[in-house]
């Protein structure tokens, strides 16, 4: 298991390297952030005086030597717009949408799994068909219009819940965080919806074929047999088995929730990594990016290692086992 | 209820000449763009700027239309050719107790050109002038060539104390060097979530109606719309067009508007033979057109800026026929926007040897000035009813300033013919004619926006003369005349309309609309 792992920690390492020039060099051809910081009455020289103090005077390959000499120190850069490191500016945010990323991950598994089971078990009832139904309507409807929808509905109309922001926030171990404060979980409340929105309809989908699958199993029909609960056979026969694709999907959905957060965040102006990412793309502000996209490849591959430790927890099948190699 | 509240309190207290009540009000404002520090000399752009001038103050302040007011100083004049003297203001305490003195002001011109990684520089209306303390109450600003707009660029810098003469932009950012002499006082930032400000109960002038502000960044137009509906904030700015005629509907809110000093406009490729996007109708090389003044004049005919206005800009804006709406210091009485004239389009380019027209792209942003894209559209679908068959790209703000300014061959602008839009930051005429008419020249600073390379002795004598009379009367007339020049009989650009500029409050609150679109607490009142 040990040799599996420094195996696959070696091949991260190569992925991040590459990510990193792909990534430094993507960013740093496009537009010319000094037109985005710039007051429009300055001069050439103030124009030129600028170009030079961020260092774009230099050639591409200098500027990335740079950025990888200072990234191995830990430096990614300073924010050509807030003037302070760009890995200071994200690690701030980073409670934010962590808080939401997961909320959404739980609504996903909480509603979404209990649904597909029911979907699963019993799939020419009504009840069934309106979930499937409503899991359309959650892959189709844009991210977007039903956050500006929900935003209509419940703070516009009803006036239930706070239309944007994050609300009151409690510190715990130095981090802000606002799930632990009822102002806080009212502010949530519809972002993390609105995020999981899409997850739940997938884990639907995923738990509604597993249990179909499932069903028909022989231990399914011998639980049965030996005249086990319908509830002991669907918690944990049934639910036990149906968990390994879900699981799998959702360590890979993760990383995407946590890197599309944007649409959301926007939207609700919440202020996590994805609307810092969202204003550093409107303005060039390049170092942002940079790190940026270097922490969500990170977490990626990150998550990607657990989710493989997991398989083998989870399923005694699958061994990390480097047998034959 | 709670607003309901205060609308009656406030009646009442209306109807007997009470001030109002004195429990502690708050204003919630959604903001459309974040400022980047609470540091006033890191960063020259609007939203710095804007919230600078809430918790410091300035030399000479600006009111809502730009007009010059004294600010902490009292009076201002020139006593020679080069020499401009200002007599400051005694008795102004900043928030941390210390007194206002010229040591302030010479501290703080010793900071605001040098802030380290500043993304753009006060520098620019510093340089060139040397300051000297007279006694703790007057201050004289040298220079080594008569320079009339002293007392515009002193506008823009605002005073710290002295103390926080070597503070750092994280020192401001976290309030511990963010003492100030302005109507408000800064006491937290959380970037992205929420600014707060209290009420600065010292301030020398007229103390803000509200005691505690907060602002909220809510980049997103719909949003912010739906935060103001919802009730979360009071105020917001940046209100998008698309919605404004049905929010004037609303009877829970009140809009505010005003004209801008910001004015859109087209820059034509006048410096080369051949323009990249120009070619004759069966695709082949043509001589550029642009550089012959009657096509431009063609070219401004055609275009049906009222429909445009009316359609495109949901009728929120103005037509424009110079640099600067009326009232401006320095606009031309003579220049009014060009009628639409498709007939007498056509004769031009009949007259210039282009009978038949010919073939153009036209370039702009999508996501920088209001309806930028949908703008471009319609002027290229003008220019096709005269015979030019002119076709559209738009791309994203990021992208299309690069190319615009320095995308060609020896970092030339690359494209014939973009929409841009220029913000008068000094108030006045000389701010557009230095940057987008002058000819372009790096050695003295002019032109540096010109990206169609304009270029005329005739106007750039006037303009040179302008800048160098101190005399105010006399300066209005040369700028006035170099307008004339610029627009009137060369056509170096083509304006198209002034932007007007909507914010949105709950019932009972207003704003005094700014020309510099700036959003500014002091200027929301209960009425």
């Amino acid at each position: 298991m040990s040799v599996f792992i420094i195996r696959r920690l070696l091949q991260s390492v190569i992925v991040v390297a590459v990510m990193s020039l792909i990534v430094f060099v993507g960013v740093n051809i496009v537009g010319d952030p000094v037109d985005m910081l710039i007051n429009p009455e300055a001069d050439q020289a103030e124009i030129a005086r600028v170009i030079h103090d961020l260092g774009l005077d230099l050639p591409i390959h200098e500027q990335y030597l740079y950025f990888i000499k200072n990234a191995f120190k830990g430096d990614l850069g300073k924010s050509f717009i807030f003037g302070e490191p760009a890995l200071k500016l994200i690690v701030q945010r980073i409670p934010a949408t962590f808080e939401l990323a997961f909320s959404a991950l739980l609504m996903a598994v909480f509603i979404g799994v209990p649904l597909g089971v029911i979907a699963g078990m019993r799939p020419k009832a009504i009840s069934s068909r309106a979930i499937m139904t409503g899991s359309i309507l959650g892959f189709s409807l844009p991210t977007f219009w039903v956050g500006l929808m929900m935003i209509m509905i419940f703070a516009v109309i009803l006036g239930w819940l706070p239309s944007t922001g994050r609300g009151d926030t409690v510190s715990v171990l130095g981090i802000e965080v606002s799930f632990l404060t009822v102002d806080g979980l009212r502010h949530m409340l519809m972002p993390a919806f609105n995020l999981a929105l899409l997850k739940i309809s997938l884990v639907i989908r995923l738990a509604r074929a597993g249990t179909r699958e499932a069903m028909h199993q022989d231990y399914v029909k011998f639980a049965r047999a030996k005249g086990l609960s319908e509830t002991r056979v669907i918690m944990v026969h049934v639910l036990k088995n149906i968990m390994i694709p879900v699981v799998t999907v959702l360590g890979l959905e993760f990383g995407s929730l946590i890197a599309f957060s944007v649409v959301t965040e926007s939207v609700f102006a919440w202020p996590g990594m994805g609307k810092l990412l969202i204003d550093a793309l409107h303005n060039l502000d390049r170092p942002i990016i940079v790190a940026y996209l270097m922490i969500i490849v990170l977490v990626f591959v990150i998550i990607n290692l657990l989710v493989d430790i997991l398989y083998s927890v989870l399923d005694p099948r699958v061994r990390l086992k480097d047998a034959g190699q | 209820m709670h607003f309901r509240k205060a609308l009656i309190t406030g009646a009442v207290a209306a109807l007997f000449c009470m001030p109002l009540a004195a429990q502690a009000k708050t204003l919630t404002i959604g903001l459309g763009s974040e400022p980047s520090s609470i540091d006033p000399h890191y960063h020259n752009l609007t939203p710095n700027n804007s919230l600078a001038a809430h918790i410091f103050s300035r030399l000479i302040e600006q009111d809502e239309k730009q007009n010059l007011t004294p600010g902490l100083a009292t009076s201002w004049k020139p006593i020679d050719d080069l020499t401009w003297e200002f007599k400051l203001r005694k008795g102004v305490k900043f928030t941390d107790g210390s007194d206002f003195n010229a040591d302030d002001v010479m501290a703080t011109v010793k900071r605001a050109p040098n802030v380290p990684n500043s993304p753009s520089s006060f520098a620019l209306y510093l340089k060139g002038k040397t300051f000297e303390k007279i006694d703790d109450y007057t201050i004289h600003i040298k220079t080594e060539t008569p320079y009339p707009l002293m007392a515009v660029d002193v506008s823009t810098i605002h005073i710290i104390s002295d103390k926080a003469v070597d503070a750092t932009t994280e020192d401001f950012n976290s309030g511990k060097a963010t003492a100030g002499t302005g109507p408000y006082k800064f006491i937290e930032w959380v970037p992205g979530d929420r600014l707060v400000l209290e009420r600065n109960e010292s301030y020398y002038g007229t103390k803000p109606e509200w005691d505690k502000v907060v602002y909220k960044p809510i980049k997103s137009g719909p949003s912010r719309v739906a935060a103001l509906l919802a009730g979360d904030v009071d105020f917001i700015d940046n209100v998008p067009t698309i919605d404004i005629k049905r929010l004037e509907k609303d009877p829970k809110l009140s809009l505010s508007q005003g004209i801008s000093n910001r004015i859109i406009y087209l820059h034509m490729d006048q410096f080369r033979e051949n323009s990249p996007f120009i070619t004759a109708k069966d695709g082949s090389k043509i001589k550029n057109p642009l550089l012959d003044v009657r096509v431009r004049k063609a070219l401004s005919k055609a275009i049906n800026r009222d429909l445009e206005v009316e359609r495109v800009m949901e009728g929120v804006a103005i037509s424009a026929g110079q640099l600067l709406p009326a009232g401006f210091f320095g606009v031309s009485p003579n220049l009014k926007p060009d009628a639409y004239d498709p007939e007498g389009a056509k004769k031009l380019l009949a007259e210039a040897g282009y009978p038949n027209g010919f073939k153009m792209k036209i370039h702009g942003p999508n996501d920088r000035y209001i309806n930028d894209a949908k703008i471009l559209e319609a002027v290229a679908q003008m220019f096709s009813r005269i015979g030019i068959e002119t076709s559209v790209e738009t791309m994203t703000k990021s992208v299309f300033f690069k190319r615009a300014s320095k995308g060609g061959p020896d970092n030339t602008p690359e494209f014939s013919l973009v929409l841009v839009g220029w913000g008068s930051g000094t108030g006045e005429a000389s701010s557009p004619l230095k940057s987008l008419l002058a000819t372009y020249d790096k050695s003295k600073g002019m032109g540096a926006s010109n990206r169609g390379r304009h270029s005329s002795a005739k106007m750039d004598a006037v303009l040179a003369e302008a800048l160098a009379t101190v005399d105010d009367t006399k300066r209005a007339a040369l700028l006035a005349k170099a307008t004339d020049i610029g627009i009137g009989e060369e056509m170096g650009i083509i304006p198209l309309h002034y932007q007007v500029n909507t914010w949105a409050a709950k019932k009972g609150l207003k704003y005094n609309a700014r020309t510099d679109e700036r959003t500014y607490a002091m200027g929301v009142v209960s009425n």
